[in-house]
């Protein structure tokens, strides 16, 4: 009688303990020596190749000059130098620039995406919406069917007149139809209809329990969808690239790292130049090592905070995979 | 019309709810498909779409009778199979060895370090592609030098560039696809495991007479799923990684890049909309495909 009564108190606290202790054997049992050693050697092998080329570029970007140009890139340099973070401070008003654009068009895209995406969402999971298949088609074809680079250039620039502007970096590819999906079937499945049906005889507007039910109600499913789309807008090269031309107070972090190599591209290419003329054009440009210090400062942020977010993405990951 | 109306009437609020992302689609998908038919014109930027001369399938013509429709085709199919294939079976292997290692610190670090390359862009990833294949500086002639090799200017030798980007792509992709087949797996019921070990089962035999038959049929589906988009091929990759360097055009360029620098050097424009209109078709045909085939093979896992 007593060992039943335990069992029945054990806390949740306990619970969690016997799980792990039970994942920590893995689902195949004990194993003999060699396989389990195998196995870690080819895990934590993997782990060191991925990791190589990040530290590799750390390493760089804290080279002296003088090294980099006598023994080529190493992970163990001569001399270390903090000069490149130096200069990218002092120096830095169109990067600083950048950044900032790129800070901005991250913050601000992700809330018209997912205030779009949701809205859009809400719509179709509701039951008694009359057009609720028209709606989702129409969302679904984008999925299977789309004019490709050509034609999404013509009308985005010459139509739509975005080009160059703040607008387009919010907006070009920024409403996935995946995540609406994703977002339908959380809303259908997770909140039930009941609670919103009896809101609304209460008396509650759609704008009322879209905010005030369905969105609380929705917050785990949110949450991993603005990891997934802020990363999305943090490394979005495509859109700049195509479509921020002549204007420099609109260029993020991830073109200004193309515009800096074809700068370079151009001076190693230039016939028409004097070795004057290039070297003094070559001392505007940054050396290789704040280039280096560029790129670590463009994926620093998004490394240091995924070990803290890293639950969502696992979860959006088997989300995503067992479709939405 | 009238219970149409009286629709309107009682979803407005609704209609209104749903009109950003109704506008958004027409501006940034449908509008664009109406685009296509570029494909059939002589077509002028400064004419535009409306004002262009209709050719017929002439731009179809100019683009098979030159050998570029069969280079790019082949690039994009073939980097896709190999890219899918090796993806595949590896992030198996690395699910599997996950799975029997269990959850400890070890496992637990590698897993977040796997996963790191799929949230770093091409861009940034140009840059470590660089730091291993540059002429000068790069790991990859100070190694070669120190065996005593002559260095080689890489970005200009097209012989190695197909095994360069099946390990690039591999770097970012393989830690991500792994944590999907690794949480696949959890999610199989320990119970079988259980009682196979009861039965005496080795580890080996629990692989490959409990996981193996298990995985099979994700994998299947995630593989016909795949060959859906093996017409798109991913352009970061193919564009920034080999720095868009003309010797190597040959291996490395696909459906895409062409498209895009058919695009900014303001060539041939007819040309590149054909490639355009060449690849949404047959992407579209394939999706459609493989969809059919997921639903023979395993119903509920069809898109439509």
């Amino acid at each position: 009688m007593a060992n039943v009564n335990e069992t029945v108190t054990l806390t949740k606290k306990q619970m969690k303990k016997i799980e792990q202790a039970e994942s920590a054997k893995g689902s195949l049992g004990k194993l003999p020596w060699w396989v389990d050693t195998i196995g870690y050697i080819v895990i934590v092998g993997f782990a060191i190749c991925v990791l190589f080329p990040l530290l590799l570029l750390v390493m760089v970007s804290f080279t002296d000059d003088v090294t980099l140009t006598l023994n080529g890139y190493s992970l163990f340099p001569e001399k270390f130098s903090i000069e490149a973070y130096k200069y990218l401070l002092e120096n830095g008003q169109q990067i600083f620039r950048s950044y900032g654009v790129t800070v901005a068009v991250t913050i601000c895209g992700t809330f018209w995406a997912l205030f779009a995406m949701t809205l859009f969402a809400y719509v179709i999971s509701r039951d008694n919406f009359p057009w609720k298949s028209q709606f989702t088609f129409y969302v679904f074809f984008c999925m299977l069917f789309g004019g490709g680079m050509m034609p999404t250039y013509m009308v985005v620039s010459n139509i739509l007149g975005l080009r160059d502007t703040f607008w387009v970096l919010i907006l070009s590819g920024s409403l996935a139809p995946m995540y609406i999906f994703m977002m339908r079937t959380y809303m259908r499945t997770s909140v039930p209809p009941s609670v919103i049906e009896s809101a609304s005889i209460d008396g509650a507007g759609e704008w009322r329990c879209y905010f005030t039910i369905m969105l609380p109600l929705s917050i785990p499913m949110i949450a991993t969808i603005a990891l997934f789309v802020a990363i999305r807008y943090w490394n979005d090269w495509n859109t700049s690239f195509l479509y921020i031309i002549k204007n420099d107070n609109m260029v993020p972090i991830q073109l200004m790292l193309k515009r800096i190599e074809n700068n370079l591209q151009y001076l190693a290419n230039a016939t028409d130049m004097s070795a004057v003329e290039k070297a003094e054009l070559e001392s505007t440009l940054p050396t290789e090592s704040v280039r280096m210090a560029l790129v670590v400062l463009v994926c620093a942020p998004i490394l240091l905070a995924f070990p803290f977010f890293q639950k969502y993405f696992v979860k959006g990951i088997t989300v995503g995979a067992v479709k939405g | 019309m009238k219970k149409f109306l009286k629709d309107v009437g009682k979803n407005k609020t609704r209609l209104v709810m749903a009109l950003p992302a109704l506008i958004y689609y027409f501006c940034f998908n449908y509008m664009p498909m109406f685009g296509l038919v570029i494909a059939f014109q002589n077509f002028n930027l400064s004419k535009g779409v409306f004002r262009s001369n209709f050719v017929g399938l002439k731009n179809f013509e100019f683009l098979f009778t030159s050998d570029k429709a069969f280079i790019i085709t082949r690039n994009t199919v073939l980097y896709n199979l190999v890219f899918i294939v090796l993806g595949m079976f590896l992030a198996c292997c690395l699910a599997i060895i996950l799975d029997i290692l269990g959850r400890n610190p070890v496992t637990q670090v590698s897993q977040t370090v796997i996963l790191f390359p799929q949230f770093i862009s091409w861009m940034a990833g140009s840059y470590l592609v660089l730091a291993f294949l540059d002429t000068d500086k790069g790991m990859l002639n100070q190694i070669v030098q120190f065996f005593g090799g002559e260095p080689s200017n890489w970005y200009a030798t097209p012989t190695w560039w197909p095994v360069i980007l099946v390990i690039c792509n591999l770097w970012k992709h393989l830690g991500y696809d792994s944590i999907i087949y690794y949480s696949t797996i959890k999610g199989f019921s320990g119970e079988y495991y259980e009682a196979a070990r009861i039965e005496g089962a080795t580890w080996f035999q629990q692989i490959r007479y409990i996981t193996f038959p298990l995985m099979k049929s994700i994998l299947i589906i995630m593989g016909i799923l795949k060959i859906g988009s093996i017409f798109a091929s991913d352009f970061g990759l193919f564009y920034l990684v080999t720095r868009n360097s003309g010797p190597l055009y040959n291996v490395t360029s696909t459906i895409d890049t062409y498209v895009y620098n058919g695009l900014i050097s303001g060539g041939n424009q007819g040309m590149t909309a054909a490639v355009g209109f060449y690849q949404s078709i047959i992407g579209f045909l394939l999706v459609l495909g493989t969809n059919a085939i997921v639903r023979k093979v395993s119903p509920e896992d069809a898109m439509f």
